[in-house]
């Protein structure tokens, strides 16, 4: 056996090895430089994974207000409440963007956020405000949660697509629709939200039986129920997705139509439009926050006219401030759903746990 | 890989007194801090967390969640899947464990790389494919109608995928090494064929295999991705449970008592399999791997031969196959080229920047691993009897803790306790590398010990007679010896840091994500874009992780005549 050289390889590779760490930890250090914000020029945003922007759009901001914004995406919508409530003490950052109507209550009881009125606010559509005595959370957007349906396989079975909850429990649309859990989906919870507030306290439960004994399948995960089973995606198409009616978003044909290559000129997806149910997603100045003005101007820029229009295009999602435009590709090939059901966040904090309980006893056991 | 390894004894040797006790319990105290700080501590704060409400222990959830029936169910169905998994992985492995032990036929060493590569992947993108493969339009479908997607067998199959090369390298790798000329001469003795494998191999794999085998099921058992995707809303194991209700459903206390009952039945497990691992510790006669391998001889020799490559071939090439076809299912790679576009602003970044991000945090993972898991061997090489030897055996099942615990356990647990300075680590790049770490240093471990422990102790005792230091022993007799376990060690922790993804996505910076995270947030967007590079950066991953097990094969056929060479 050559020791030496064999030892020398070895002296090189711990060499290397440390220097390559070396050179590792000085691109870390630079790189998250200023990273708790005690700095008061550093105000850093917590959300979720889909939070996405125009980078010219928040620098912008940071040229303009004079703060560097460092923005940490914590995980899915669900996680990323968890995980502020979890480290409220010693929060992560000092704004947190992305909680929706149907996990507010969680955040407010929580204390997660502290009083702020953003300036401008007056501006945003009234059916949007919530908390209006202690401003602990400023809207920012909405969606609708809607069933999807796939063009192609209904006029090949020269059918017409459902357009309302009722429809779907009728025979013709029998074994046609997958949804996702509502105990750990978003969209699966605001479909089982949709159906609570059309049918109310005493008459959700018998329209799920209904849905149950019409076929209805129920997949763990957007992803899954939107890429595998739903045969109108461009993910469904490949996996050869058998479902034509799916539940997703108001917003996902035009994301159908511009993820294309070509882009198709119109999209092969539609929305039905008495099966939404409408999601608001606010943001706070975090209890404990270490950069509070910076925070304070940060919640101003997002209900700004500015971040407002970037909005749609990067997280498909709709303004919730007045005058705020709505790209063409947006509105042509999803627009928002004209009477969406809503409840109040009150509402699904009394009743949300209760819901998904029965909800899983009664649709997957 | 190879957490199971064969360890053979070297010949007895005669043992030197107490001085080295103390500079090994030295040694262990980096490993053991290492564990205390960045895996102890954060579990123990969130199941604490989850246990003590406004200052008051809440042991009585134990019982209340115990007695759920919902609980019990998924109590019941992870043990049972877990058994029934690994009664199948060793129906279908060993029978390639034998073929890659003891046929020679070409590709051979491309194919122990092959079937290598699922054990590493994330199981993300293997759910994917999974579902492509037993699903409608799937291979069999399309010959026998027959879809798998929503039974628990898609389950078991996809586990037998991840686990094959468990079986296969852990036993396979002893039975290559067993002398075939002892089989022979019980035959000729006069014993049936049958009788010669039961009375003479059998007993010599038993212990391999029983080891293989509690491998298989502690993974299996804590099986996580693979259940969630293909398992629907229907199946649930411990660990998706925990999941689901410390990220989703926000019940820590519930989460908290699930992770107690984990941990007890990993400890468990893993208390059975260092028993099994000693009681292999027993000398066999081995001969060199190269030396009992030859080319199938006979009608029935090949039909097994074919048998073998025919279902690796359904059961693990075509899953990734199906990868690597939808990922080329635009004109002109064209989902290979958005990669390097940052068109969405999901990423900041171009996806492709993704690659460079894994490669990076997988080397400081695998410097950290090799760092902490060869400190670890080297404190564990000397077996004692008496209590410092089980004060040691129990540190070498320690360390296999974290490979059954919870991610999301971890993760929620480094959020909550490394908040602090002077461990506030929670925004720096180095979480994920640590975090990755954590499962690599048992690879580490596991590959170096034998390695260690089969290094002649006199040439140790004769280099200290001659004056040499500790250090100088360690650098002039054992480093030589062990250069190539380190190398293919730190080519584990390497394969196994890149496909990490459960910890990793938790605390992953959005503007650095990895590529198996890069790969779930395309995956979690509409549109045909995203749906294909998510398949084309899952073939990246996937040839990385080959490429990387490919090197490893040369090295290990080198390593082999190195080990064997002593006995």
């Amino acid at each position: 056996m050559s020791t030496i050289s064999g030892t020398k390889k070895i002296t090189a590779v711990v060499v290397a090895t440390g220097l390559g760490l070396a050179v590792l930890s000085a691109c870390g250090s630079s790189d998250s430089g200023g990273e708790d914000g005690s700095g008061s020029k550093t105000v850093t945003l917590v959300s979720h994974d889909s939070f996405a922007y125009t980078k010219d759009v928040l620098k912008a901001f940071e040229k303009e207000s004079g703060y560097k914004v460092r923005v940490l995406k914590d995980g899915d919508a669900g996680q990323a409440v968890n995980k502020a409530i979890l480290t409220k003490d010693n929060p992560q950052g000092d704004v947190f963007f992305g909680v929706d109507n149907t996990l507010l209550s969680r955040a407010l009881d929580n204390g997660l956020f502290q009083s702020y009125e953003a300036e401008g606010a007056d501006g945003i559509q009234a059916q949007y405000r919530v908390d209006q005595d202690k401003h602990r959370v400023t809207p920012i957007d909405s969606g609708d949660i809607c069933v999807n349906y796939d063009k192609a396989w209904f006029s090949a079975h020269k059918l017409t697509p459902p357009t309302s909850f009722d429809d779907l429990i009728k025979p013709e649309y029998k074994d046609l629709l997958v949804t996702e859990n509502a105990s750990t989906s978003s969209p699966g919870l605001g479909f089982l939200l949709g159906t609570a507030a059309k049918y109310g306290d005493d008459g959700w439960e018998g329209y799920w039986k209904k849905l149950k004994a019409n076929g209805v399948k129920v997949v763990d995960g957007w992803e899954q129920a939107y890429n595998e089973e739903f045969s109108g995606s461009a993910g469904g198409k490949k996996a050869k997705g058998e479902r034509p009616l799916v539940v997703s978003y108001a917003s996902s044909p035009p994301a159908e139509v511009i993820y294309a290559d070509p882009k198709p000129r119109t999209a092969p997806t539609g929305v039905a439009d008495g099966t939404c149910f409408r999601q608001v997603e606010y943001a706070g100045l975090l209890s404990n926050a270490k950069n509070t003005e910076g925070g304070k101007a940060l919640i101003d820029f997002l209900i700004g006219r500015q971040f407002q229009e970037d909005m749609p295009l990067n997280m498909f999602v709709y303004p919730v401030v007045e005058g705020a435009k709505v790209p063409d590709a947006f509105t042509q090939y999803g627009p928002a759903a004209a009477d969406p059901e809503t409840l109040a966040p009150a509402r699904i904090a009394d009743n949300r746990d209760e819901w998904v309980k029965s909800w899983t006893s009664l649709v997957l056991k | 890989m190879d957490l199971a390894r064969t360890e053979v004894a070297p010949p007895a040797r005669p043992r030197s007194p107490h001085r080295g006790s103390v500079a090994r319990l030295g040694l262990m105290a980096v490993p053991v801090a290492f564990f205390g700080v960045f895996f102890a501590y954060p579990v123990v704060a969130i199941t604490v967390r989850g246990l003590k409400v406004d200052g008051v222990w809440r042991f009585g959830r134990i019982g209340d969640v115990l007695a759920q029936p919902d609980i019990r169910h998924v109590l019941w169905f992870t043990t049972w899947q877990a058994l029934a998994s690994t009664a199948l992985t060793l129906l279908i492995a060993l029978p390639g464990a034998y073929v890659f032990a003891r046929f020679e036929f070409r590709g051979k060493q491309i194919l122990r790389a092959v079937v290598t590569v699922p054990f590493v992947l994330p199981t993300v993108v293997v759910g994917t494919a999974f579902l492509a493969l037993l699903g409608r339009g799937g291979l069999l479908d399309e010959l026998w109608g027959v879809r798998l997607d929503t039974t628990v067998w898609a389950i078991l199959l996809a586990h037998v995928f991840f686990n094959y090369a468990v079986v296969v390298r852990t036993v396979g790798g002893l039975w290559a090494q067993l002398d075939p000329r002892q089989e022979e001469a019980a035959r000729m003795l006069g014993a049936s064929r049958f009788t010669a494998w039961r009375t003479v191999t059998l007993p010599a794999l038993g212990p391999a295999v029983a080891a293989a085998a509690l491998m298989v099921f502690l993974f299996t058992f804590t099986s996580f991705g693979v259940v969630q995707i293909l398992g629907g809303p229907t199946f649930s194991t411990l660990e998706v449970e925990i999941y689901r209700q410390t990220s989703e459903i926000f019940d820590l206390s519930t989460a908290a008592v699930l992770t107690l009952v984990q941990f007890a039945a990993v400890g468990a497990i893993l208390a059975v399999h260092a028993r099994t691992v000693r009681r292999r510790e027993t000398a066999l006669r081995l001969v060199d791997a190269g030396a009992t391998a030859r080319r199938p001889r006979g009608a029935g020799q090949w039909a097994l031969l074919a048998g073998v490559l025919g279902s690796i071939a359904v059961l693990l090439v075509l899953p990734l196959a199906v990868l690597v076809e939808r990922s080329l299912d635009a004109p002109g790679f064209g989902y290979y080229k958005a990669l390097t576009r940052n068109e969405g602003s999901l990423f900041l970044v171009p996806p492709i920047e993704a690659v460079g991000n894994s490669l990076r945090y997988a080397f400081a993972a695998t410097a950290i691993a090799l760092l902490i898991g060869g400190l670890a061997a080297a404190a564990l090489t000397r077996r004692d009897a008496g209590r410092l030897g089980r004060l040691v055996r129990g540190f070498d099942a320690l360390l296999m803790l974290p490979l059954g615990v919870s991610a999301v356990t971890v993760g929620f647990g480094f959020l909550i306790a490394l908040d602090e300075p002077p461990l506030d680590l929670r925004s720096t790049w180095i979480l994920v590398p640590l975090a990755q770490a954590l499962v690599g240093v048992p690879f580490v471990v596991r590959t170096m010990l034998p390695v260690l422990r089969a290094v002649d102790g006199r040439l140790r005792e004769a280099a200290a007679v001659l004056g040499a230091s500790p250090w100088r022993v360690w650098r002039e007799v054992d480093l030589p010896m062990v250069r190539r376990a380190l190398l293919i060690a730190a080519g584990f922790a390497f394969a196994v840091s890149l496909g990490e993804f459960g910890a990793t996505v938790f605390i992953a910076r959005p503007d650095n994500p990895t590529l198996p995270v890069a790969v779930a947030r395309l995956l979690g967007r509409a549109g045909e874009l995203n749906y294909g590079q998510a398949m084309a950066l899952s073939t990246i991953l996937m040839l990385v992780c080959a490429v990387s097990l490919l090197v490893l094969e040369r090295l290990r056929t080198g390593l082999r005549s190195d080990r064997t060479g002593e006995f």
